[in-house]
């Protein structure tokens, strides 16, 4: 019946209204718990999500070397055209001219974190870093070279 | 003891023995207005601090913190911030009507101010048709809304504040009729006798049922009155930008900011007035020893502690319930608040004639 159903929606209406009214109201008389980060007093121990994405960077281990061979697969793959790959060659031991990279560069102010780039990369050279205060006074410095000075590539990668 | 009608004979006094009469009500008129603008001022600031905290300890934040010991001069800072702001008006707006609007919400929040009793015996004016008197000026609010949305010569602007006319318009309605039953049972519009008969207890206890669904409405209706949410129709952030105040800068839209504050403030005053007995200190009955010790707690203090429970009682609202679409606001008006305060004041009606109040 029409009026039935009426009364009916009336007093589930004001059940539904009450049941997130004590929720919310709970909250508020409990506000020990804080669910954000209070980020420039805890920036010593602030702690990133792992998949947080903040910028494109090349790890190097101890012996300043790098695992990027210069296939500019990732220069391929990036949407637009954060990445820059300037290659030279190499003349190995065995008198054999082999493909290095000179440059990688990476324009941050370009760059969307799409993690296309990373994926991309057959030999794990870059990894995204959970860095996030990019901020500087000149836009030149969003222009980044990866790969150390005077680093090279490291054994075994091919 | 102490207390706002004794500061006010005190100064009315003194103004009648220094000057002549016609100089003294002059004298006490600017006194008034500067207190009521200053009244305004401090509200704004406290309000939007309140909703502010209120809000984040709901959303399990902190809220303003930063600006002076716990974030106090947040508010502060915010008015310095819009004041020194340009106000910009659109090439394309109709400037007078653009610039005009805002002094029309404040205006309207102003003359709302008048019947409102703050403690015992201190009022502006105390006037036989009270009740009437604040729901048809707190009706001439849509025509502020409506001329900023219109003269800001925007789309945006224009829906909300479309949207604004059809809402408060609608929900008009149901507000005054839950009024009427309180009317219905002091049987005056004077808002000093609304208070003076709950002498013997609230309206809202004494009333029982029907005075608490009038109560329930009554809020209802002034939540979508005021433009808030879950009835932000008006500005919608997410819909309309800023509705009906997109195209407003600087002080104006503090103006409009302001005024929906003490909208707020003043339906929520009307509301504890009504309902919860304005000033009236807690009184059960012939409970004679009880009832004076409660008249130790001085009457402006009853008042804005009841004030500020309803405004605490909206902002809460504001930050549970999700907003509604305008085909939902209007069917819950004409098809449920309206139906039921309809029934609701034949029921009061009825009950006011077989006396079976308290």
């Amino acid at each position: 019946m029409f009026i039935k159903q009426y009364i009916k929606d009336i007093f589930g209406a004001l059940k539904s209204l009450a049941v997130g009214l004590r929720r919310t109201g709970y909250y508020f008389t409990h506000h020990k718990e804080i669910i954000t980060e209070q980020y420039p007093d805890n920036r010593d121990t602030l702690v990133m999500a792992e998949r947080f994405k903040g910028e494109v960077v090349m790890p190097h281990d101890e012996n300043n070397e790098h695992r990027c061979t210069g296939c500019t697969a990732c220069e391929l793959a990036c949407p637009n055209g954060t990445i820059k790959i300037i290659t030279q060659f190499d003349i190995t031991p065995e008198g054999k001219k082999k493909k290095a990279i000179d440059k990688l560069v990476y324009h941050l102010e370009l760059c969307t974190m799409c993690n296309l780039c990373i994926v991309a990369c057959p030999s794990d050279a870059i990894v995204m870093a959970q860095t996030f205060e990019h901020s500087v006074f000149d836009r030149s410095e969003f222009t980044k070279i990866l790969n150390k000075p005077g680093s090279k590539i490291m054994e075994g990668v091919e | 003891m102490w207390s706002f009608s004794k500061i006010a004979n005190i100064i009315h006094e003194w103004l009648n023995q220094t000057f002549n009469a016609t100089l003294a009500i002059a004298f006490e008129m600017v006194i008034v207005g500067v207190c009521a603008i200053s009244l305004f001022a401090i509200l704004g600031l406290v309000l939007v601090l309140m909703e502010r905290r209120v809000a984040a300890w709901i959303q399990i934040r902190l809220g303003p913190n930063r600006v002076g010991p716990n974030g106090m001069m947040q508010s502060m800072a915010d008015t310095v911030k819009l004041l020194v702001k340009e106000g910009l008006t659109p090439t394309g707006a109709d400037k007078f009507l653009f610039n005009l609007a805002p002094y029309i919400a404040m205006m309207v929040a102003m003359l709302l101010l008048a019947p409102i009793a703050f403690a015992k015996d201190f009022q502006m004016w105390d006037m036989n048709i009270g009740v009437l008197y604040v729901s048809a000026i707190s009706s001439v609010s849509v025509i502020g809304i409506l001329m900023a949305g219109w003269a800001s010569n925007n789309k945006y602007s224009l829906m909300g504040a479309m949207r604004s006319g059809a809402q408060i318009v609608s929900y008009e309605l149901s507000a005054g009729l839950s009024i009427l039953a309180v009317v219905v049972l002091t049987g005056s519009l004077n808002l000093n006798e609304i208070i003076l008969s709950q002498a013997d207890g609230w309206w809202i206890f004494k009333g029982h049922i029907p005075v608490m669904i009038a109560f329930l409405i009554f809020i209802i209706a002034v939540t979508a009155e005021t433009n808030r949410a879950p009835f932000d129709l008006a500005e919608a952030e997410s819909e309309l930008t800023a509705g009906f105040h997109t195209e407003y800068s600087g002080m104006k839209f503090a103006l409009f900011f302001l005024a929906e504050y003490i909208n707020v403030f003043i339906v929520c005053a009307i509301g504890a007035t009504i309902f919860l007995g304005g000033w009236m200190p807690f009184h059960i009955g012939h409970w004679e020893s009880f009832n004076h010790v409660m008249d130790y707690i001085p009457s402006s203090l009853w008042f804005f502690g009841k004030t500020f429970f309803m405004i605490f009682l909206i902002m809460w609202f504001r930050w549970t319930f999700p907003r509604l679409r305008i085909d939902q606001l209007l069917n819950l008006e004409w098809k449920y608040l309206l139906p039921i305060s309809m029934f609701n004041i034949l029921l009061v009606t009825a009950m006011a004639i077989l006396g079976w109040h308290f």
